[in-house]
Formats: C-alpha cells, sequence, structure tokens
C-alpha cells in the first residue's frame, strides 16, 4: 500500500506532528509525503530525511502560502490516484484540510486514530475519549487524521527520499488570507512539551495567572496549557486550551493548578504520563486521575512550590 | 439571505457516557439528549445575523432519528424561521454533508454554519466536506464572523493562535467554543416553537445513499487511570518531582 502522509509546516520548517503521522503511515505501507506551500524547499529537505519515507512530493506555489483548504484539498486529491491511503496530523490544519480532500475522494474519513490495526481497521477515541471505537473501513481508499501522541516519532535523520516537485492545481478562487494573529511562545509547543502546567478558573484573572503559573512553569521549562473555563474567561488566548475542543497533550508531567477535572478537561490530558494535581477542593474529580495530589490553596502552595524548587 | 444551520442531537454534555456491557457502543438508553453544544452556537451566530439585517430567514436541519424533532424545536424555540427533518439512523458524516448539499441547492443560502464537531463520534467532518460536495469555501472552527458585501470575514481558532479569511459567499462556516454565548430559549417562545413549521424529509428524497462507510466493530473503555497518592505538603511534593527528576 502507498500512503501519502499531510506535511506540517510554516514554510520554514517542518513541524513535529509530521513525524508521529509517519509511523502510524509506516504501519500501512510505503511512506510518501507531500510539502504543500511556498518557498518550502528547506521543508522537503527536511521531509526527505526523515527515517522511513521513501518520496517527497513537493508543490511549491505562491497559492498553497496559507495552505488553505479549498486549494490543497483538490491537490491531494489528484495526488490521490496513485496513494492508497492519505494521512494527516489531526492538527487545525489537518482537521481542516482532511475531510475535504476525503469529500472529493467519497470516502468517509476516519479522524484522530490511536492505532492501526490492520490495513482497513484502526482505533479512534469517541465520546470525548470515554469510549474507543474500533472501526473497519470499506472504502477502497483511506483518508486518515493521526492523534500525534498516540503514535511514536518517526526519526528525523536517517532518510534519504527522493524529492519531487508537484504541480500546481491552480487556485479555486473563492477564499483569500486576510491576516494572522500567531502567539509569539518562548515556551515549549503544548503538543511536544515534555511538562506542563495548566491552570483553570481558579486563577481569577489574566494577571493572577500569569503571576502564578508562568513562574511555576519557568522552573519547570514547562508548557503552560489552560482550561476551558479559564480561556472563556479570557486568562489565556484560546490556542491554550487542553480538551476534547482544544489540545491533546500527553506530556511527561502535566500539572494542573485549579483544575478541578472536568471531562471534557481529562480528555485532553489523561493520556499524560504523571498527573499532578494542586486544588483546594478534595472532592475535586481531577485527583481522581492525578498520581500525585496536594489539597490546598493555590496561592500560597504555588509560590512556596515555585520557592522551594 | 437564507442561513441553514445543522443541528445533531447528542448525548448531554454533563452526562458521563457509559459504554455497553457487550461492547457494541455507549448506552443511550435512558440518557438525557441535548443539542451538540456547538450547534446552539451556531444557531445563536444565524440569529445574530438575522438580528443585524444580514439574514432573512434562519433555517434549522437535522439528519437524524424521530427524535431529533425535539432538537429542531430547541432551535425553533431560540429563534430558529423553519426546520427540516431528514429522518435517518446513524448517518455519517459523508452521507450527511451530501444530504445537506442537495438542501443548499433547494434553498440557495448564503451561509450554512454548522457545529465544528459533535460531542459524542468526535468527527469534525461534515462543514468541511459539504463545502467540498458544493465547492464552496470553508470557515472552520470560527472565533469571529463578520458578512461584508458578498464575502464574509472568518477568523479561525488555528494552533498557534488566530487565522483571518475572507471567502466568496455561499460559505460554510463550523463554529468554534468562543464565538458566542448561546441564548435560552424563553417560554413564550417554546411554545411559539410548536407551531412553526417543521417539514419531514427521508434521505430517499434526496437521492442519497446513507449506507455505511465504516463498520463500528467494538467500542471498549479507555484503560482507566487510577487515582494516586496524596501528598501532605509542598515539602512532600518537591521530594516527589526529585524522586522523578523533574526537579533538580
Amino acid at each position: 500500500m502507498k500512503t501519502l502522509v499531510y506535511a506540517e509546516h510554516d514554510n520554514a520548517s517542518l513541524k513535529d506532528a509530521t513525524l508521529a503521522v509517519v509511523t502510524a503511515a509506516s504501519q500501512l505501507g510505503e511512506v510518501h509525503v507531500l510539502v504543500a506551500g511556498s518557498g518550502c524547499g528547506a521543508v522537503a529537505e527536511q521531509a526527505a530525511k526523515i527515517a522511513g519515507v521513501t518520496t517527497v512530493h513537493v508543490a511549491d506555489d505562491a497559492i498553497y502560502a496559507q495552505q488553505l483548504a479549498e486549494n490543497v484539498a483538490p491537490l491531494v486529491a489528484s495526488l490521490m490516484a496513485t496513494h492508497d491511503a492519505f494521512l494527516a496530523p489531526a492538527t487545525s490544519n489537518g482537521k481542516n484540510i482532511a475531510p475535504r480532500v476525503a469529500a472529493l475522494l467519497d470516502v468517509m474519513q476516519i479522524s484522530d486514530i490511536l492505532s492501526v490495526e490492520s490495513a482497513d481497521t484502526f482505533t479512534r477515541p469517541i465520546y470525548a475519549g470515554n469510549a474507543i471505537a474500533t472501526v473497519q473501513s470499506s472504502d477502497a481508499k483511506k483518508v486518515i487524521t493521526v492523534r500525534g501522541t498516540a503514535f511514536a516519532k518517526a526519526e528525523a535523520a536517517g532518510g534519504s527520499a527522493t524529492i519531487e516537485a508537484v504541480a500546481s492545481s491552480g487556485d479555486a478562487g473563492t477564499s483569500t488570507f486576510l491576516s494572522a494573529e500567531i502567539a509569539k511562545q518562548e515556551r515549549p509547543e503544548l503538543t511536544s512539551a515534555k511538562i506542563i502546567v495548566s491552570g483553570g478558573r481558579a486563577l481569577k484573572d489574566a494577571d493572577t495567572f500569569a503571576a502564578t503559573i508562568l513562574p511555576l512553569a519557568d522552573k519547570l521549562g514547562a508548557g503552560v496549557g489552560a482550561s476551558r473555563a479559564a480561556v472563556d474567561a479570557g486568562f489565556v488566548p484560546n490556542d491554550y486550551q487542553v480538551g476534547q475542543t482544544g489540545k491533546i497533550v500527553a506530556p511527561e508531567v502535566y500539572v494542573a493548578v485549579g483544575i478541578s477535572g472536568a471531562i471534557q478537561h481529562l480528555a485532553g490530558m489523561k493520556d499524560s504520563k504523571v498527573i499532578i494535581a494542586i486544588n483546594k477542593d478534595e472532592d475535586a474529580p481531577i485527583f481522581q486521575v492525578a498520581d500525585i495530589g496536594l489539597v490546598g490553596d493555590l496561592f500560597t502552595v504555588v509560590p512556596e512550590l515555585v520557592g522551594k524548587l | 439571505m437564507k442561513i441553514i444551520v445543522p443541528v445533531k442531537r447528542v448525548i448531554d454534555y454533563n452526562v458521563k457516557p457509559r459504554v455497553k456491557p457487550d461492547g457494541s457502543g455507549v448506552d443511550l438508553a435512558n440518557v438525557k439528549m441535548s443539542m451538540n453544544p456547538f450547534d446552539e452556537i451556531a444557531i445563536e451566530e444565524a440569529l445574530r445575523l438575522r438580528e443585524k439585517g444580514v439574514a432573512t430567514e434562519v433555517i434549522a436541519v437535522s439528519i437524524g432519528p424521530d427524535k431529533a424533532q425535539e432538537t429542531l424545536r430547541t432551535a425553533l424555540a431560540m429563534g430558529a424561521d423553519r426546520a427540516i427533518l431528514v429522518v435517518a439512523e446513524d448517518v455519517e458524516p459523508l452521507a450527511v454533508a451530501k444530504i445537506l448539499a442537495k438542501i443548499m441547492d433547494e434553498e440557495q443560502p448564503g451561509l450554512v454554519i454548522l457545529g465544528k464537531q459533535a460531542i459524542d463520534d468526535d468527527s469534525n467532518q461534515t462543514g468541511q466536506m459539504l463545502a467540498a460536495l458544493t465547492g464552496r469555501p470553508q470557515g472552520t472552527f470560527a472565533n469571529t464572523v463578520n458578512v461584508s458585501g458578498d464575502a464574509v470575514h472568518v477568523a479561525r481558532e488555528v494552533d498557534g493562535g488566530l487565522q483571518t479569511l475572507s471567502l466568496k459567499m455561499p460559505a460554510i462556516i463550523t463554529t468554534d467554543l468562543r464565538l458566542n454565548e448561546p441564548r435560552y430559549a424563553s417560554l413564550p417562545n417554546i411554545m411559539k416553537a410548536k407551531s412553526k413549521p417543521l417539514a419531514q424529509k427521508t434521505p430517499a428524497d434526496y437521492g442519497v445513499d446513507v449506507s455505511p462507510r465504516l463498520k463500528t466493530l467494538k467500542v471498549v473503555e479507555p484503560p482507566v487511570r487510577s487515582a494516586g497518592i496524596k501528598v501532605a505538603d509542598v515539602d512532600a511534593l518537591v521530594a516527589k518531582l526529585k524522586e522523578m527528576g523533574v526537579a533538580a
């Protein structure tokens, strides 16, 4: 089986999310990677070095600069004439593009897979991860998004794939990019951070959140996350949200501060290796999943912890 | 301009789903069902566009069991003008998108606003698929929606922050959590909703084959995480962190 992996990148460098997808794809067959972008030659070079990748298809055109689904999906659909499975990371970009590809191919997508059971059978979470379904696809071609935390990352070095240019599929002309507000993060990205410190509604407001959570994150070299309640209340931007509808994370250590542990939040972090919870309510559901719990007022506990680390 | 808003009847957001002992699925017998939360946000956005004078009519559509009528009545009580129920059980996103594409043909809306995902199957596909089938642009995971002439500007929640696109209408929008706070239906509006038009259809009326492409072989509980220990104070926590090598 020939697979086509969608490369996650920003035209300058390849994102780690791609590596887990390569691992999933390698369980199905031969791995090709598609780099669609503008001035993305360096990304293609990086993709060619991933262990296990045999061919990198590069579509380098100004119309792919923002990877708009209207322009990328027809490109992928045409490449699928010579591939059997399309796999994209379950990132906001992958989730935007893959279903558009699936519908163009008249294929029912399999979203957010956790494992490859066989060439046509996969497991995936449903009901916010409260159940795991094993599903079998009867479509001739497969369209899949992959949960990054469920697969090991392929080696980023050691491969020597052939790089092939692909002709542009043309501008669909229905959508244009206006602007982006991308927060500059000096901290580790949530989906690849080894340690994450997350804050909840108990942090009161944006200033208190920053004054309490950030020093702890700095001490631990951690990424910063938040519960939906904290994001909705405007303490932090939306891309901090961990949960069913936010980011799915699985760090080595997840520190939940002032987070009660709604099922929608647990869905986003319960695969973390070690969960540490600090909460003043000893009956908070977060303690049911925490490996280490500390019952106490976070406004005294967290500064003390920062002082003693 | 018409706006179509598809809505799905799903398990209530606050109910913890239980897997059936025989592994055939999630037990929905005697469980509280509600409108998918993202779809409530979609209805709300459509109503606001109508209230601003941008839209003239809001049509709620559900593809689901008979009981999805209740979900449509909720949409009507919130303020939708009329509803269409396409009666079918367990229809996959691809088939839902095909039916919606036919309804778009008939109704010629300027916008279709959908929830970004349903909280039961967590697929996150229908809006994108509908956009593909109709060849229309998509503004997924919308944080802000502004109609400007024959285009709609959508600020999207993406991994690093926000991305704003201009889409030529008709366009497909899927809602994220922070687009708006849906209103509650008032009692008089709930009463009024009972007399609003609700058309009943079948997939065959639209000539769409809804046979599933995916077969669910089994459904199991995820591995259970058991509660660990509680430490008495910060010193004990620091000691644990050192043990794990997290702190020096």
